[in-house]
């Protein structure tokens, strides 16, 4: 099962999740993703070796899909 | 944008992109610049007690001064990072929700391997292994050992628009930066100190110091660019796609 999640005041939100078969859910999931890419949100893909990667389309093969905001220098 | 490069830092072009070599360069201007401090207060700190060895206190207060200038620039370094549960930590804010902390704090456990996990709970900052060095990642900035472990490096970065967000998410924010392009990260966060360990370990938190002991232990260990650490796969996880081929430069390995 894999998952797209919001990082926000709630600590965090799942907004989507689908697994390979489910085309349904991979295309609720799609949606949401470019919906919250539009608000200006930034997605990171966590890989298997424990790395992240900066995402503009949603991998459906991901584990684990994170919205975070944009960071800027304190 | 280049494939791989922090969306943050593909958005400023007019800064120079950080690497092995422009950090070294700015811990170089460090050294100078406590050089600099020290030449300027303590040679005339000898000179009016050579002249006059009843100008001593007075000549005391004089290098007193220089010293506090070196100490106050390691604390405003060690000041930026940020502890989750430190006096500053989103965590202690009074509007602060306590369900809403343990949330974050669960998924930045689950973002984490064993160790670092371990590590977070006990000082509040989350220890990650990259090609310029052993991070540790706070609310509100990170330090960075260099290799070889005798240098810090300091930033000041945050989520820019924090607002009510808990402590563990800002962490996982600046985590994730991290993880997605290292040197990206260390061009978008300001870099505010340099200099030996022990000078940031007097200014950082009690409960944050063992962090930084153990960041230090890791990075003494490797004398260069430290070998990628892949943290433990999760159960289930699928092996890398080719999406997820190391580029050589712009996203760092973990």
């Amino acid at each position: 099962m894999s998952r797209l999640i919001r990082l926000d005041r709630t600590g965090h939100t799942e907004l989507a999740s689908w697994t390979a078969e489910d085309a349904e859910a991979q295309q609720a999931a799609i949606e949401a993703f470019r919906r919250e890419l539009d608000e200006g949100m930034l997605a990171s893909a966590t890989l298997a070796d424990g790395s992240a990667e900066v995402v503009r389309e949603l991998p459906l093969d991901a584990d684990l899909v994170v919205l975070r905001r944009p960071i800027a220098g304190g | 944008m280049e494939a791989g490069v922090l969306a943050e830092a593909a958005a400023m072009p007019w800064r120079r992109r950080a690497s092995e070599r422009t950090l070294a360069r700015e811990g170089r201007i460090w050294t100078l610049w406590s050089i600099g401090v020290v030449v300027t207060f303590g040679a005339p700190t000898a000179a009016l007690v050579a002249i006059e060895p009843l100008a001593a206190p007075a000549a005391a207060i004089f290098l007193a001064h220089g010293l506090a200038v070196l100490h106050i620039q390691a604390g405003r370094g060690a000041r930026a990072v940020v502890p989750i549960g430190s006096e500053r930590s989103a965590a202690r804010r009074g509007d602060a929700d306590p369900a809403a902390e343990e949330v974050a704090l669960g998924l930045l456990g689950d973002l984490l391997g064993h160790e670092a996990r371990e590590l977070v709970t006990r000082t509040g900052l989350a220890l990650q292994r990259g090609q310029l060095g052993t991070w540790l990642v706070g609310e509100e900035g990170a330090l960075m050992v260099r290799p070889g472990g005798r240098r810090v490096d300091c930033w000041c970065v945050r989520v820019s628009e924090s607002g009510e967000l808990p402590a563990g998410d800002r962490v996982a924010h600046l985590l994730l930066a991290l993880r997605e392009d290292e040197e990206g990260f260390a061009t978008v966060a300001n870099f505010n100190f340099s200099g030996a360990p022990w000078r940031v370990r007097l200014r950082l938190p009690k409960l944050a110091q063992p962090a930084l002991e153990r960041a230090r232990s890791i990075a003494g260990s490797t004398r260069s660019r430290p070998p990628a650490v892949a943290s433990p796969p999760r159960r289930g996880s699928p092996p890398p796609s080719p999406r997820a081929a190391p580029s050589p430069r712009g996203r760092g390995e973990w």
